[in-house]
């Protein structure tokens, strides 16, 4: 798609690769919306965003919120018009440190399916029929490899992004000829909070960037129509192939 | 008729077809839509999305209901009707008068949102054009919170924000659901589109139904802002220079296009506009040719537009006719397509 001149919504953008990726489309000419929960954040990345020169704005938001899946997806169109791509970053690991499944409690199961899962089918929901409407648009999931590997102690995680990717590639055939693209990527491992949490003995300099990741990402979507929709994206086995 | 009193299965949506022609009224499903479009043809919806534009405030002198009636020029400036004590379980036309308001009022919303009042009309001292305090990224969410969906006594119960959503709607322009495209989603698009039917949309900030306030009532629909896209121009100029019928999904399309067209000279452009046009009886279309739309009681400025597309005859019998069949009437009941075959 072009990426020139498209609204975008990047969910749990206020750090990491969301972060990463809000900018990276901003640079290539976007009008970028960023959603997160923590206000602070979320606005100090928008200012820096916006001294760079590029269109950016910040909800407060969290998608795991049922009652905030119009609000949220109203003023975003409200502010960079109606959403061309949609991407689905915000992520919740569940209970640290990571558990076995015997030791994971349900509510922490529920609460990670709420926001890596329920919150991303409500989102498109509301959003992709616009999409429908006007023969356009993409709705893009950050994926993981634990969506396809059954790590020990990553089930609560894992489960939601396999799901996650299930999802997207159902509604990708439910929309066959749409034009609307539904696309899974599977980023890598980056150095982020979130794998610092996961994994805090980590060697950070076996860990990918998420300015580097995001750049990639960014080239995807510029030409996510050589692409099948409902297609799941492993950046590695792209770079390799490269 | 009796009025549909809560948001229901959008399948059961059913259609009167009204052939102004051929004169003559078959009782449908929404689901044949398609069926009753041809090659050619294209259908152009209203993709505004609906505002919770009821707010409780309080003013100078005394609390009220205040409901954002349509968007100004910036995020900031709001037309507002104000109703007095009660809610929207009483009728409009019941409700009691609201404390007055004057220019350079402040108005107090829930969670800290202010707005001033610019100019009282004189059309009825309770329509007043409104600044707020904030615009953009820092009133949106604080418009959302404060918010509930506009509503009328003929509801059973409060309405979420979700239940006055259209499944295809975007920028928050609307402060009543455009509600004709209410259930026509992905799948009804991917079914006009394999007729040979250009799906397409216009934004269209869909205003107050009712009021209460007879001289307002009168004058409905105010003044509301639309917007026009390059692809819907470029698809409706298309369909006519070949015959293809336009259709309209909601009365708010009728407007904005016959507006612009009107605006245009007769042209129609890509861009934003305000209308003021009032379509009836005895205005002659010029660009749409079929309304997919409610059933309307006789009376309203809805049922008034209708009378442009077909006789006051047969629109009488179509009333009649969907009462005995049981349609159900305002913004979650049936419909009815008023296009010649």
């Amino acid at each position: 798609m072009r990426i020139e001149g498209a609204a975008v919504l990047v969910t749990g953008a206020s750090r990491g690769l969301g972060a990463a990726l809000a900018g990276e489309l901003g640079r290539r000419g976007a009008r970028v919306v960023l959603v997160a929960r923590g206000e602070e954040e979320l606005f100090r990345r928008v200012d820096e965003l916006r001294r760079e020169g590029i269109l950016a704005h910040g909800l407060r938001g969290d998608v795991a919120d049922k009652q905030s899946v119009y609000p949220l997806l109203g003023a975003a169109c409200a502010l960079v018009g109606p959403i061309d791509l949609l991407v689905h970053n915000a992520s919740e690991l569940g209970a640290l440190p990571l558990r076995e499944l015997a030791d994971t409690e349900c509510e922490d199961l529920a609460r990670v399916l709420e926001t890596n899962l329920v919150g991303p089918f409500r989102l498109t929901k509301a959003a992709v029929g616009w999409m429908a409407l006007r023969g356009r648009g993409l709705v893009l999931g950050i994926s993981s490899d634990a969506a396809v590997v059954g790590y020990p102690r990553w089930g609560a995680y894992g489960v939601s992004k396999a799901a996650l990717d299930h999802l997207l590639r159902t509604w990708a055939a439910e929309l066959k000829a749409s034009g609307v693209q539904f696309l899974s990527v599977d980023p890598g491992e980056m150095d982020t909070r979130m794998h610092e949490d996961a994994v805090p003995d980590a060697d950070r300099a076996q860990l990918l960037q998420p300015a580097s990741v995001a750049r990639e990402i960014a080239g995807l979507v510029a030409r996510s129509e050589s692409f099948a929709s409902g297609a799941r994206l492993e950046l590695g086995s792209l770079r390799k192939a490269a | 008729m009796r009025p549909a009193a809560w948001p229901r299965e959008r399948a059961a949506a059913r259609l009167l077809h009204i052939d102004p022609r051929a004169r003559t009224l078959v009782d449908r499903n929404v689901a044949d839509l398609p069926a009753l479009l041809t090659s050619g043809d294209v259908i152009v919806f209203n993709d505004a999305a609906t505002l919770p534009a009821s707010f409780s405030v309080s003013t100078p002198r005394g609390p009220a209901e205040l409901r954002l009636a349509g968007p100004g020029a910036s995020s900031a400036e709001w037309s507002a009707v104000l109703f007095g004590a009660g809610d929207w379980r009483r009728r409009t036309e019941d409700r009691a008068a609201p404390a007055s308001v004057a220019t350079g009022d402040e108005i107090a919303f829930e969670g800290g949102l202010r707005a001033h009042v610019e100019r009282v009309s004189s059309l009825s001292p309770r329509l007043v054009e409104l600044r707020f305090d904030r615009a953009g990224a820092a009133l949106w969410p604080m418009l959302y919170r404060a918010g509930r969906p506009i509503q009328y006594s003929h509801l059973v119960g409060p309405l979420s924000l979700w239940h006055v959503q259209t499944p295809f709607g975007a920028r928050p322009w609307a402060v009543e659901m455009p509600s004709a495209g209410a259930g026509l989603g992905p799948a009804s698009f991917a079914g006009l589109r394999a007729r040979g039917v250009a799906v397409t949309s216009i934004t269209h900030a869909a205003g107050l139904s009712a009021t209460g306030d007879a001289v307002l009532d009168a004058a409905l629909p105010l003044p509301e802002r639309y917007a026009i896209g390059a692809p819907a121009v470029a698809l409706i100029e298309h369909a006519r220079a070949r015959r293809g019928r336009i259709v309209a999904v909601g009365t708010s399309v009728v407007r904005a296009l016959e507006g612009a067209l009107k605006q245009g000279g007769g042209m129609l452009r890509a861009g934003l506009g305000v209308t003021d046009l009032r379509v009836g009886p005895n205005t002659r279309r010029r660009i749409v040719d079929g309304l997919l739309t409610g059933i309307h009681e006789p009376g309203g400025s809805h049922y008034e537009l209708q009378r442009a597309f077909a006789p006051d005859a047969l629109l009488a019998e179509a009333h009649a006719r969907a009462d005995a069949l049981g349609y159900l009437g305002h913004e979650f009941g049936d419909r009815a397509l008023v296009l010649a075959a």
